[in-house]
């Protein structure tokens, strides 16, 4: 039994639907006249943030603070505490004020595992973006959000994603959104297909349980969600793509693009949005773009992963999965 | 002088034997030799080797004394079953200099543990740009003939061009650790679906492959022999076994942690898995003992590379790159190779001490076990079978990625010159 | 966090196969009857009544009593779910588990009479965290409760407004509520707990 979260490939089925029907219920608490519930009381959370990210530690901060949880905010930004000793005595340091979970970002592929298995800490180890590897809240806001739109709140309790086919545009190399969300769909049935430029797709994509495609027009009439990823402009210099202008053209979501997907298809971006880069305007500003609702999601979400691996005396979630599945 | 009789040990791994040791030489092998006025060592079928020659160590002295020195290096070696080890350039300061390689030359004297060649560095500083004095090096005390940048390439096709020129003056050779620099910028291990799943920056095998194939085709240009440091895939196998049948001078070195360890370790984002050039597939293992077997790949060097618990306690991106190796080289090539069926005790002996004396021209090494010989030997216990305990290392630093793992063989006796620097497994 | 098990001490098939009916189906019926009679009593009209029952059974029983007042009173009566899991006291000594669903009818709970309804009260402490939880809803007029057993062992100082059934119990016996909408019939068990610890006065 697991005591963590740190990579979306490590949650099964049931464990995933568990996690979005508890949002669910999560997310009835914002419509109340108190949005807050007492279930962590007396429990400390630290969110260890190594990389700027204040979308994401917002996210956490407010679902931590609804379910009535101490804060302690570490922004370990910059170069003194970026080293790999300070991971470990940061870490000490903040367990030794009684630190009962940690949700830590950091931009080194595998820190919060090597947090949660080194016997370093004893608290529970939550990850929010590691590096180029997982963030699998994200994935599982995401997942939430898919099953609302697409099945709908009430009418997708206890059930999954099977069959849905959801598109992930953009650079795959670099994200640590694609693969949590490729491992996350896949756990939950949908069909994934991913569109990049060869150059942003990573060596070994072929092992993924996923479709690859270079051509974005031809998945779109076939996608029930189009996600699209980020595209740092700085990937141009390294020779990644040409130009802006031509990664826009092949690869970016525009308003004739969107119109051949189907109706009821949804455009989703994990935020921040490079507009007139991946996206422009007129889709992200569409009825059919669910960013704003990714962001409120994300809430719920957290919460819901908060109180299960926090809310009782030992983790609901994140069984140790079958390994032939992978 | 004292004389050490080795009695009913297999010379080569072959019939039993007694070796009797007079002073610094071997004076007699034959059977029932006369034990009178001699120590009696009882090998009881264990095996017993030349000392083994190691053409790849890192020492650390002088600069970071906290991770290893020539002294406790050389403990290390002789426990490992050792007597001559190659100490590479990149200590701090950089062994670009005549005074720097004598100063690490004569530490290795004063230890007594194990003879202690330096290798040079090719550049200035080990930046690529500029040659370092080669000759200053080999005519200085430490007579130095094996060039390295380890842990950098000498990635300036014309600076390796003149470099396997110049050294040909002294029948020297340049050591390349081909690593491609723009290929693995930001690298952190292997290349492929591993890489791909755990997020971590891709050291592409084309990035080693590429280098080694320009080398090889550099060194038939210029008539010179280039030796391959720590050859790592199955497509870098090929390629020293196409310029080797073209008649090209190369040599090449296999570390004993490619052939047993895949990236699939890496899974576990522990450091003590982090290492340069990194761990690769299944596939590229099988190729290289096989390669090792077929005399493709000429030579195992351990790349003991020592880092202190720091460095390597952190998460991966952090870490330093590097394992150390003298103390379990010999388990691993029994366990991949002898066990294995694919290389005898003999095949182990050229591998792992004539040949690595024949390309660093280490004299006193890697000669037969007879009579007239320098006494330079190791006893295994290849019936021991146990479980790696770094706490016992001699060495400074425990960065070992075989913590736990049950492995065969246990070097027990070290004679460096009929000297015993190890006896029944301790260092004396 | 399981309620059956404060309930009855814990899931034993043992205890089931020997447990006995107290209440039969017409019995669960007839006492449902009774406290409809009494709320609009007590309400004296019922015209500001709301009925939240406690999932899972009390949900149940809070939809049964609403028909039943709805036939009294010939009003809607307004019937929802109140989840009390994220407010209870022993949360820490049980793995989390699926949260059940809170729902608040549309014109919510300010001024209103709200009657948690439930199916059996031992403890008490569900009712404490349903009070808790209905202080972060809004602002009943008054609240009250009714239950279908009472089987007695407080731990609080609560007691109903309603009860179906005073079922004097020790601690060794268990008492089961099965309801047709999720058991397949209606039925209240009076059984005893094989070995429990603690079960021994």
């Amino acid at each position: 039994m697991q005591r963590h979260l740190i990579s979306a490939a490590d949650l099964t089925r049931d464990d995933a639907v568990l996690i979005l029907d508890t949002a669910e219920e999560m997310a009835r608490v914002a419509d109340r006249p108190i949005k807050k519930l007492p279930t962590l009381r007396g429990r400390t959370v630290v969110n260890l943030f190594f990389e700027d990210s204040t979308r994401t530690r917002i996210s956490f901060e407010a679902a931590e603070k609804r379910l009535s949880a101490d804060v302690i905010n570490f922004t370990a930004k910059g170069s003194s505490v970026s080293k790999g000793e300070s991971l470990k005595d940061t870490a000490q340091t903040l367990e030794a004020m009684g630190v009962d979970a940690v949700v830590i970002r950091h931009g080194a592929s595998g820190a919060p595992y090597r947090l949660a298995t080194s016997g370093w800490i004893d608290a529970h180890v939550i990850n929010a973006g590691d590096g180029t590897h997982q963030h699998p809240t994200q994935a599982l806001l995401d997942a939430f959000t898919m099953r609302r739109r697409l099945v709908g709140p009430d009418a997708g309790l206890g059930k999954d994603l099977d069959g849905r086919r959801v598109t992930l545009v953009g650079d795959i190399l670099h994200s640590r959104v694609a693969r949590s969300n490729v491992d996350l769909l896949h756990t939950l049935g949908a069909e994934v297909t991913l569109v990049a430029p060869p150059t942003l797709l990573p060596v070994g994509v072929e092992t993924w349980p996923c479709e690859v495609s270079y051509d974005l027009d031809s998945t779109l009439t076939k996608s029930d969600a189009v996600m699209l990823l980020r595209v740092q402009r700085e990937r141009m210099n390294a020779a990644f793509f040409p130009t802006e202008r031509e990664y826009s053209r092949r690869y970016g979501l525009d308003g004739d693009r969107m119109a051949k997907m189907p109706d009821h298809a949804i455009v989703m971006h994990p935020g921040p949005m490079v507009r007139g880069m991946e996206i422009t305007a007129e889709v992200a500003d569409s009825g059919r773009c669910t960013v704003v609702e990714q962001v409120t999601n994300g809430v719920s979400v957290r919460m819901a992963v908060l109180y299960l691996l926090l809310g009782g005396a030992e983790p609901a979630v994140a069984h140790a999965r079958p390994t032939e599945e992978k | 002088m004292s004389k050490t009789l080795i009695r009913g040990a297999k010379v080569l791994g072959g019939e039993p034997q007694d070796v009797l040791i007079d002073g610094t030489t071997i004076a007699e092998v034959g059977s029932g030799l006369s034990a009178e006025g001699a120590e009696v060592v009882e090998a009881d079928g264990k095996v017993l080797l030349p000392g083994l020659v190691d053409l790849h160590t890192h020492l650390r002295e002088p600069g970071r004394e906290d991770s290893e020195t020539v002294l406790t290096g050389t403990r290390a070696a002789a426990s490992g079953g050792y007597t001559n080890v190659f100490a590479m350039a990149n200590t701090f300061p950089v062994a670009d200099t005549a005074g720097v390689v004598e100063q690490v030359w004569r530490l290795g004297q004063e230890s007594g543990y194990c003879d202690v060649q330096p290798i040079g560095a090719v550049t200035v500083g080990l930046e690529g740009a500029k040659l370092a004095e080669l000759g200053a090096m080999h005519e200085s005390a430490a007579g130095v003939t094996v060039f390295s940048d380890d842990g950098k390439c000498v990635h300036d096709a014309v600076i390796m061009r003149r470099a396997l020129e110049y050294v040909k003056a002294f029948n020297g050779v340049v050591a390349q650790h081909a690593q491609e620099p723009r290929l693995t910028e930001g690298a952190q291990m292997n290349e492929g679906v591993v890489s791909a799943e755990l997020g971590l920056g891709g050291w592409p095998a084309v990035a080693e492959e590429s280098i080694i194939a320009r080398d090889v085709l550099l060194a038939e240009h210029v008539g010179s022999r280039v030796h391959i440091c720590h050859l790592s895939t199955a497509g870098s196998v090929e390629i020293v076994r196409w310029a080797k049948s073209r008649g090209i001078d190369v040599t090449a070195e296999v570390t004993p942690h490619h052939l047993l360890l895949t990236d699939e370790l890496v899974r576990s984002y522990n450091p003590v898995y982090k290492v340069n050039p990194p761990l690769r597939t299944e596939r590229d293992v099988l190729a290289l003992r096989e390669a090792l077997a077929d005399g493709t790949i000429d030579i195992v060097a351990t790349d003991h590379a020592p880092h202190p618990h720091e460095d390597k306690d952190c998460e991966w991106a952090a870490a330093a790159m590097g394992m150390v190796g003298l103390e379990t080289a010999l388990s691993v090539v029994q366990e991949t190779m002898v066990d294995t069926g694919l290389l005898d005790w003999a095949g182990v002996a050229d591998r792992m001490s004539v040949k690595p004396a024949q390309i660093g021209q280490a004299t006193g090494h890697g000669r037969p076990v007879s009579a007239g010989e320098p006494a330079n030997l190791t006893l295994v216990d290849a019936a021991y079978r146990g479980q790696v305990d770094p706490a016992g290392f001699a060495s400074r630093s425990r960065n070992t990625p075989y913590e736990g793992r049950e492995l065969p063989g246990r070097v027990t006796h070290t004679w460096l010159r009929g000297k015993a620097t190890l006896v029944d497994g301790k260092l004396t | 966090m399981d309620k059956q098990q404060e309930k009855q001490g814990g899931p034993q098939p043992a205890a089931q196969s020997e447990a006995r009916p107290v209440l039969e189906g017409p019995d669960i019926a007839r006492v449902l009857t009774r406290i409809a009679h009494e709320i609009v009593e007590r309400a004296k009209g019922a015209d500001d009544v709301v009925l939240l029952g406690i999932p899972t059974r009390g949900v149940f029983l809070a939809r049964r009593l609403a028909d039943k007042l709805e036939q009294i009173t010939e009003r809607k009566i307004p019937v929802g779910s109140l989840d009390i899991t994220m407010y209870r006291d022993d949360l820490r000594m049980h793995p989390p588990r699926a949260l059940a669903r809170t729902e608040i009818p549309g014109d919510g709970i300010d001024g209103r009479l709200v009657v948690l309804v439930d199916d059996v009260l031992f403890s008490g402490r569900t009712i404490r965290a349903a009070l808790d939880a209905l202080n972060d809803i809004g602002r009943p007029r008054a609240v009250q409760l009714a239950v279908l057993v009472d089987r007695g062992h407080r731990e609080l100082p609560i007691r109903a407004d309603y009860v179906g059934k005073n079922l004097p119990t020790s601690l060794r016996e268990t008492v089961k509520v099965q309801l047709a909408e999720e058991d397949g019939r209606d039925t209240v068990l009076l059984g005893a707990k094989p070995d429990a610890p603690g079960a021994h006065p």
